[in-house]
């Protein structure tokens, strides 16, 4: 019984995590319509920034934090300038394969600069496990957790309550109307890219702490996926949920179904449930259906 | 337009050859090929072969996702599953190499038609996520089921043969490869002038209008996929006959990737477009590792830069088509072929 709680705990903190990765996604679909699959190179790309501030430059890390998001910030708005504007307009496969491209692009440059060994993020919070009496939550994990539900937390107030989230709103619920309204959709599309790079940084920076960082860590970007199919591609809500609850159970996978089968079945599970929801409910918990009409 | 060149009929205008002049070339572009073999060295036989697979296969992916508007990130998985299915049968019910072809075709495709259910309910970016997630489940597959794949070891396959000949040499094995390109591309470029091409095409365009004017969706998009995970199974099964191994390691999710590269750079919905592509994609990285080998020469150390290198100059080359030219090698081709017909007077 102990094990359950403290897997269920584990998946939980993971969750949040995945969650934080998955609202990367959504704030970008949302916007512009545009799944950006570079997101794990994204994430990936943060945490050797953050390390190199804090090891090269010594600096402190919230010096190094904040630092990593202004180049997250920069990147995102570069690539949407550069890249997905010429792209508005043309077909899904042009848009999905561009953003592989990216990803391909990123890793190798990424392999290049930093070589492919793997490597421990220094340590930035304190190590000592949180004993919850009945559980005992990793220190990495635990501080992950706060930071995911930090960042989850400042991203829905600025989306809910700023003028600048509002006008994305907008944005994503009628592009015409809301350029009558006299609402920017070209700046409103390199924000998005913005707001989905900065939390898929911060994402890579937990996640690096959690489990080290090497050029292949952007593959969570990939099951993340099933995070934001379980929860809807566009809504914000369910990226959080779908977080939690594939956190869950992927550990809950590793726990029982990983002795049957002789492992592996932890990472695969994911996508079994995004197979299972496609062919059950296509649009998620919580996302829009939509109506076509020809 | 050439001048007076008009078509009276439909059937006219639906043939492949469009006129002695294509079909003079094309003649002598086939004498070549036959020819090859023996002016050739055995690493370009190498390379041609598998250019060879890589034409396959890419002819099936642009058959699914440039004809019929299904994108599909996971046709790597379905060449594996072709490749496996060829190499259990040779391997363990002592079926022939050439039994095993088709048979690998017809699993692949069976893969390829479960896989392509989801596509009725759900599409664009959901379907392609629905198959990303088939590649990653494939690919556990080939590790785990150990009984049938021997997961990581994988298993080796012996030569194919024919009455006592033993395909040994890249060079005999030209001459399969040869046969099931022909064969592979003769039979796409036939199958979109028939009712299923026009259906592929009335599918991509706008699915609900298709449903309208009396396509049946659900049959000919399961077809797709069928069909494309034919050729894709195809591919895999010659593939790993050719190299006498196979394991998970052969498809991994970048070959799926590969595929895409290679049917964008070369032009979507065009059967050239796929072998453009193919050719070119396939001797990118063979240039590269060329090119490492003189680095390495002259100046040691600093070859490693071009592993990576492989992987950037993919995604470079992806984006740079899809920004400035959509339609691929395929149109770029016309364009020369258009500047040259119409030389020097080209208005």
């Amino acid at each position: 019984m102990d094990i359950l709680i403290q897997v269920i705990i584990t998946g939980l903190a993971t969750g949040g995590v995945y969650g934080l990765i998955a609202l990367g996604f959504v704030l970008i679909y949302k916007a512009t319509s545009v799944l950006n699959l570079a997101m794990g190179e994204f994430m990936t790309l943060g945490a050797f920034i953050c390390m190199t501030f804090l090891l090269q430059l010594n600096s402190p890390f919230y010096l190094a934090f904040i630092l990593t998001l202004l180049t997250a910030c920069v990147l995102g708005f570069v690539i949407e300038r550069i890249i997905l504007r010429p792209l508005i307009g043309e077909p899904i496969i042009s848009v999905i394969m561009v953003t592989i491209g990216l990803g391909l692009i990123l890793k190798g440059l990424m392999y290049m600069i930093w070589t492919p060994t793997f490597r421990t993020f220094p340590e930035i919070f304190p190590p000592k496990p949180l004993l919850l009496g009945f559980a005992v939550v990793p220190s990495g994990l635990f501080w992950g957790f706060i930071f995911a539900i930090i960042a989850t937390a400042v991203f829905l107030v600025i989306f809910k309550y700023s003028r600048t989230g509002v006008a994305m709103r907008a944005t994503a619920n009628d592009q015409q109307a809301a350029l009558s309204m006299g609402i920017s959709v070209r700046w409103i599309f390199a924000l998005a890219w913005c707001f989905g790079a900065m939390a898929s940084v911060i994402g890579g920076i937990v996640i690096g702490n959690i489990s080290g960082i090497s050029v292949y860590m952007g593959d969570v970007g990939l099951k993340v996926l099933a995070v934001i199919i379980l929860g809807g591609l566009d809504s914000i809500g369910g990226a959080i949920l779908g977080g939690l609850i594939i956190g869950v159970l992927e550990n809950l996978t590793g726990l029982y179904i990983d002795p049957l089968i002789g492992g592996g079945a932890k990472g695969i599970a994911p996508f079994f449930v995004l197979v299972i929801i496609l062919m059950v409910r296509p649009y998620g918990l919580f996302g829009k259906e939509l109506i076509e009409r020809v | 337009m050439r001048c007076g060149d008009f078509k009276e009929t439909y059937i006219k205008d639906e043939e492949i050859f469009q006129s002695l002049f294509v079909k003079f070339w094309l003649g002598l572009f086939f004498i070549f090929l036959l020819v090859f073999p023996f002016i050739a060295n055995a690493y370009m036989l190498y390379v041609a072969n598998m250019i060879g697979f890589a034409i396959i296969a890419a002819v099936g992916l642009n058959l699914l996702t440039g004809f019929t508007g299904q994108i599909s990130l996971g046709h790597a998985a379905f060449v594996g599953v072709g490749a496996y299915t060829s190499a259990i049968l040779v391997t363990r019910l002592g079926f022939s190499f050439w039994l095993s072809i088709p048979c690998a075709g017809l699993v692949a495709a069976l893969a390829g038609m479960i896989i392509g259910i989801p596509s009725l309910r759900v599409k664009g970016l959901y379907l392609c996520i629905a198959t990303l997630a088939a590649q990653f489940i494939f690919e556990f597959i080939f590790i785990h089921w150990e009984s049938m794949t021997n997961g990581i070891t994988g298993i080796n396959i012996p030569c194919p043969g024919i009455g006592g000949f033993e395909f040994v040499t890249e060079k005999s094995f030209y001459w399969i490869t040869l046969f099931f390109v022909v064969l592979g591309v003769g039979y796409a470029r036939n199958l979109i002038r028939s009712r299923m091409g026009r259906a592929f095409v009335a599918i991509r365009d706008r699915d609900l209008s298709a449903e309208i004017i009396g396509i049946n969706l659900f049959r000919y998009k399961l077809s797709a996929f069928a069909i494309s995970s034919f050729y894709a199974g195809v591919a895999g099964a010659l593939w790993v006959t050719f190299l006498k191994v196979v394991t998970p390691d052969h498809f991994p999710f970048i070959l799926s990737i590969h595929y895409l590269a290679m049917i964008i750079v070369g032009g979507l919905g065009s059967i050239l477009g796929s072998i453009f592509g193919a050719i070119f994609m396939t001797l990118v990285p063979e240039i590269l590792n060329y090119l490492s080998e003189i680095v390495k020469m002259s100046a040691p150390g600093y070859e490693e830069i071009f592993v990576p290198m492989k992987e950037v100059i993919f995604g470079v080359l992806i984006v740079l088509f899809l920004v400035f030219e959509p339609r691929g090698l395929a149109e770029l081709w016309n364009r020369i072929k258009n500047f040259f017909r119409l030389w020097p007077f080209s208005y």
